[in-house]
């Protein structure tokens, strides 16, 4: 099977797989982050963000992304989710955290719906799933 | 000879390292969990192996996108605790056992899995809070270990197949090793989570205990799951169950379960351990 034929996976929804599409584009996103396991980086990044991103060659979207905070918007400029969470780790955020941030809801309901058993698979394999489902 | 003595299965939560690291087990949110572990603890501690092979993903510590390595060997005398972003795990550094690693890099590799082999590496949680589940809070770890990692971060992950047939050969190098140590297998990561995009929180209990039941009595059948299935069922980090599949194939082709135990939530993840026996009937052919 081609790789193309393989990428069956574009129709799962609120899913951005990190295939070759993602590495080559957010390669400089994702090594900044991963600048971030080193404490003395995590510090000068803190004291002056946006110099310290000048030493990535990032595209003007994924440097609006790490200053805004869009985590969500980092995915699909080629973020990793393994390297932004270095961004929030940095921020002091847990993967909790970030999860509610991109999925768009308020931490505590993020946690609630994990309490009641996380979010259910049904409706929620395919894009269009649900619309279909109301239609009948 | 070397021998396989059993094989378990983890999920490696960051968060569970904090909770241990923090004293925090004993917490409402974390007491329901840590109380499914001691089955699985008290048969580590009657196992006594002279040896572990961990098979686990580095997450963006030891290697990032500069190198991606879809399988690489610890052949270190000790793997240091990486600082993943937010400072290192207060545990101690993990020994190697560079003798037995680089026996299974040379018949790995005579076996045409072309594994990369690595000398220098700092391990993170998907290492370590498999360890702290094991073994405890101990000043050091009871036994050496052979780091295996595997890329689930990059996709394409190797296929389950692939990941099966690696633990076939790693059985393979493990009977053909010299020496005389009782080898423990860990597969890690997993179960059904999805941490990225709009759809984070998935959990797929169903999906989850089939594939269990699949791991354990029809390995065939759980090895052919493609990942897409992965993707869309079990989660776009649930894929990291291919793991499992590496200890799976390095027992016996029969095997007994031991213990099973799994808890939602823990932090975004349907968490599962699993302990296996080997039945003594040999390995796969």
């Amino acid at each position: 099977m081609s790789a193309a034929a393989s990428r069956q996976y574009d129709d799962i929804p609120g899913t951005v797989v990190f295939d070759a599409r993602r590495s080559r584009q957010g390669y400089a996103l994702n090594m900044f982050c991963m600048s971030l396991n080193d404490a003395a980086n995590r510090d000068a990044f803190r004291v002056d963000e946006a110099a310290y991103l000048d030493r990535y060659p990032l595209t003007a979207e994924q440097r609006r992304c790490v200053l805004e905070r869009d985590w969500l918007g980092l995915l699909h400029v080629g973020g990793n989710i393994y390297y932004t969470f270095k961004l929030a780790a940095t921020d002091g955020m847990s993967m909790q955290q970030l999860a509610a941030k991109q999925v768009g809801v308020p931490e505590d309901e993020y946690v609630t719906m994990m309490l009641a058993g996380g979010r259910n698979p049904d409706g929620n394999r395919y894009v269009g799933e649900r619309e279909r489902a109301d239609r009948g | 000879m070397a021998e396989v003595v059993g094989g378990v299965a983890s999920s490696h939560i960051p968060a569970v390292g904090v909770a241990i690291d923090r004293g925090r087990k004993a917490e409402p949110y974390w007491a329901p969990y840590f109380a499914k572990l001691p089955p699985m603890q008290e048969w580590v501690r009657e196992l006594v192996p002279d040896a572990a092979v961990v098979v686990y993903n580095d997450h963006a510590s030891a290697f990032s996108l500069q190198l991606i390595p879809t399988f690489a060997i610890g052949t270190a005398v000790e793997f240091p605790i990486a600082d993943e972003g937010f400072g290192r795990r207060p545990v101690p550094a993990v020994q190697g056992h560079p003798e037995l690693a680089w026996h299974l890099a040379e018949s790995l590799i005579l076996d045409e899995f072309d594994i990369t082999i690595v000398n220098e590496m700092e391990v993170d949680h998907g290492l370590t809070v498999p360890m702290s589940l094991m073994f405890a809070e101990p000043a050091e770890w009871p036994c050496p270990v052979v780091p295996l990692c595997v890329n689930v971060v990059q996709y394409p992950p190797p296929t389950g197949n692939r990941c099966f047939n690696l633990g076939k050969a790693i059985r393979r190098a493990i009977d053909s090793y010299p020496g005389a140590e009782r080898v423990l297998v860990v597969g890690t990561g997993g179960m059904s989570h999805q941490l990225q995009g709009e759809r984070a929180g998935l959990v797929n209990e169903a999906w989850d205990h089939r594939f269990l039941d699949l791991l354990v009595g029809e390995p065939e059948q759980a090895a052919a799951i493609g990942h897409v299935e992965y993707l869309r069922e079990a989660g776009s980090e649930g894929i990291e169950l291919v793991m499992w599949l590496v200890m799976r194939g390095a027992l016996d082709a029969e095997v007994r379960e031991v213990y099973r135990a799994t808890h939602v939530p823990t932090s975004n993840t349907h968490n599962g351990v699993l302990v296996l026996e080997n039945s003594g009937g040999g390995p796969f052919p």
